[in-house]
């Protein structure tokens, strides 16, 4: 069929089944936008900002698995785009980003809005195209979204000059795929997967180590069952919280920088690290050296990359989690879980020498008090998302993840001004959750303009901003190393949270007491508006445990057990 | 042990498209790896180009490096060569006065010769195993050489 570039794009979107676009026009972008007002076969969602697009694109496609899908115009539209490209990648989350660029004949000029989006975008995508003919058009957008969504997922920009958005030409959707350079591993090594399976009968204290790769790869059931039928220990980076669920028995909790006592312990002693899907991130590893010493490792990541980065790994396993959990479980049938059962009771003891606990109050709301709240009313039903601070670790540590998917944060780049949109992006593809954005009075303000867009297009989220009135996680960083210099992280000078919500079309709520918290959450969820909830919590609140950086796992910095010993006035 | 840093010659063969040599190189920068040379040249009778790099590094950063590059899209295979074939071509321009007979008999030793003769210089021709190529430029110093430029260098499995 003879169409324009523009309708090409727009027809590549539907063939590829995306319901929502998140996106922001310019004018190398146009063209496209005349067709998107011509179709249905999606809904565009004009965020007011383009990072705001990207985050939200990014938020739809962690919280279904599919690809999530951007579009902006050339030069600084693209500009703002690159932090949530940069935040999707780090996460390895499937997206394709469509930018417009300047018509061919200028590309190279400096012309007006011109940037190179390939050259900025190469390190922070898994790939990306430059479209330099109308005829390649079709198969690069087939190509973007299979590279997105296949092997490691991640994003893919497609930039296309203005010009071949205006030309005609013949539409063929390809119905395949052919890279001959890119074919992705899914199925694990037979002989490494049954060395592995050997592995795990012979340790007498192995450890599961899962990572956001088993939210990817959609394997929670996998892992459950693995731990069902072996009764090993586990312990989620911040990427794969809800793998487990919470109230396993066998799950011990978070690991790394500000994981729990009995899990940070159990990676200290352990004798073999299942890894699945993790990454040995050094917020996850602290010292190298002192992590894991005594363990061999398996690993498994469908990345080879991944693999033996910065470990030495004994049994590496190149495949897709799914994959390998159904070879590696039929292999553990006979296992003697009793093996291990000197190994969960030392577990057991060290989380009850120090249970993941803080202090609370009645004088002042405790961010944590508010996180558990959060997990007791709405639970289950909700999705989180979140910024980047010490909101993001308390709703890692407190909150009850029930399943993947329902904890949706910027783990990898760290990006302040994600939760929000990225919560936007989920409500529009999961309306009938509660969606929570737990954030705190510096991260919001980094894309606050995301109320309009919520207002506009009825997406309820429910922001509950965690207010010590400081940068506080670089204020905890201060006070512990830099002799509580606290420089530039004073937040004291506030917006009024509440008018600015209600200035945006949305509701403000100011919470001082728990009771008025309970009030406000119950009647932000039934008067589904986007809402603004500015929680004033104790100001010097810590996150802890806490193993400074490049410090042994094993040398964790602990809550003390009486109010009065904060060390702060 | 020595292998901290180890010079190593890896082939790429990549699709000949747009930017994939900048995808190559900006990979190594990004990186912190180290390019010592780097060739490019199309396939004959395909659509790829085979890329031959010069670096350094320990095994492990040489096994993040293939494993790197072999993840980068229009890459089709790399090659860290073992048992390899290794060559390197050098040009050295010589001013006229110097004793061309010397000359030419140093460049014949090392499998080159004058490939061109001008009023005011001479342009000489080496290619061999990159180490011979050094010790060719060493012996060239004391006929004033003007400019020399290397080829980087081209290997292929054995
Ligand atoms: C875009 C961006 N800029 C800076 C940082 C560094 N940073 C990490 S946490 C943090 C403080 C966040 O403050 P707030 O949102 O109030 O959260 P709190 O730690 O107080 O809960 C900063 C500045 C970052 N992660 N992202
Ligand atoms: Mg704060």
């Amino acid at each position: 069929m003879q169409m324009s570039g523009a309708q090409m794009v727009c027809e590549a979107i539907i063939a590829e089944g995306t319901k929502t676009v998140f996106g922001y026009p310019g004018g190398a972008i146009m063209h496209v936008y005349d067709e998107i007002y011509k179709q249905n076969g999606f809904e565009h969602i004009l965020t007011r900002h383009e990072q705001a697009a990207v985050h939200a694109a990014d938020g739809y496609a962690r919280a279904t698995g599919e690809v999530g899908v951007a579009m902006v115009t050339s030069g600084p539209g693209f500009t703002n785009a690159v932090t949530g490209l940069a935040t999707a990648y780090m996460d390895s989350i499937p997206m394709v980003v469509i930018s417009g660029q300047v018509p061919l004949s200028l590309i190279g000029t400096d012309g007006f809005q011109e940037i190179d989006a390939v050259g900025i975008s190469r390190p922070c995508t898994k790939h990306n195209f430059l479209v330099r003919t109308l005829e390649e058009l079709p198969r690069i957008l087939k190509e973007a979204f299979y590279l997105a969504r296949t092997g490691r997922p991640g994003p893919v920009l497609v930039d296309i000059p203005k010009d071949i958005t205006v030309d005609i030409g013949e539409f063929v959707y390809p119905t395949e795929v052919n890279i001959p350079t890119y074919k992705p591993t899914y199925k694990g090594n037979r002989r490494q997967i049954e060395k592995a399976a050997e592995a795990i009968k012979k340790s007498k204290k192995p450890l599961l180590y899962v990572g956001g790769g088993a939210v990817l790869s959609d394997a929670y059931l996998l892992v459950r069952e693995l731990v069902e039928k072996t009764q090993i220990p586990v312990v989620e980076t911040l990427m794969a919280r809800g793998v487990m669920g919470a109230g396993n028995p066998l799950l011990l909790g978070m690991l790394g920088m500000h994981g729990n006592y009995a899990s940070n312990m159990a990676m200290s002693e352990t004798d073999l690290v299942i890894s699945l899907g993790a990454r040995f991130d050094d917020r996850v590893t602290g010292k190298l050296s002192e992590f894991a010493k005594y363990a061999d490792i398996i690993h498994v990541d469908i990345d080879p990359a991944n693999i033996a980065k910065l470990v030495d790994v004994d049994y590496p396993i190149v495949g897709d989690i799914t994959q390998v959990l159904e070879d590696l479980i039929p292999l553990l049938e006979d296992v003697n879980t009793d093996r291990y059962q000197a190994w969960r009771e030392i577990l057991r003891r060290y989380d009850e020498l120090h249970p993941q606990s803080f202090v609370d109050s009645d004088k002042e709301i405790k961010p944590q008090w508010v996180i558990e709240r959060i997990g007791e009313l709405v639970g289950e039903q909700a999705i989180i998302t979140s910024d980047v601070g010490q909101h993001q670790m308390w709703a890692a540590q407190h909150y009850p993840f029930d399943r993947p998917r329902q904890w949706i944060n910027s783990g990898g780049l760290g990006t302040m001004g994600f939760g929000f949109p990225a919560a936007i992006g989920a409500k529009v593809a999961c309306p009938e959750k509660t969606v929570i954005n737990i954030t705190g009075d510096g991260s919001i303000l980094m894309n606050m303009q995301e109320l309009v867009t919520a207002a506009e297009y009825k997406t309820p989220v429910i922001n509950v901003i965690l207010n010590n009135q400081f940068l506080g996680m670089v204020r905890q960083w201060q006070s512990f190393f830099y002799e509580k210099r606290f420089s530039e992280t004073d937040l004291t000078f506030q917006p009024n949270f509440k008018k600015l919500a209600e200035a945006c079309g949305g509701i403000g709520y100011d919470v001082t007491t728990k009771e008025e918290f309970d009030a406000a959450l119950k009647d932000a969820i039934e008067k589904d508006q986007v809402c603004f909830m500015n929680v004033a919590i104790s100001r010097f609140e810590n996150v802890l445990p806490m193993v400074p950086a490049g410090g042994a796992l094993f040398n964790m910095m602990l809550p003390q057990k009486s109010e009065n010993d904060k060390g702060e006035k | 042990m020595s292998l901290e840093n180890e010079r190593r010659v890896i082939s790429v063969i990549v699709m000949n498209e747009s930017s994939v040599l900048a995808r190559v190189t900006s990979l190594f920068a990004a990186r912190g790896y180290n390019i010592s040379s780097l060739t490019v040249a199309p396939i004959p009778n395909s659509d790829m180009s085979h890329i031959t790099i010069e670096t350094q590094g320990s095994p492990r950063v040489m096994e993040q490096i293939t494993k790197q590059l072999h993840k980068l899209i229009p890459v089709y295979k790399v090659i860290e060569h073992e048992e390899m074939v290794e060559k390197e071509m050098v040009l050295v321009k010589f001013p006229i006065a110097e004793n061309l007979s010397d000359i030419a008999a140093l460049c014949s030793a090392y499998n080159g010769g004058i490939v061109n003769v001008g009023t005011e210089m001479v342009i000489a021709m080496v290619a061999d195993e990159p180490c011979r190529i050094r010790h060719f430029i060493e012996a060239t110093e004391r006929y004033n050489p003007i400019e020399v430029v290397r080829g980087g260098v081209v290997a292929i499995e054995r």
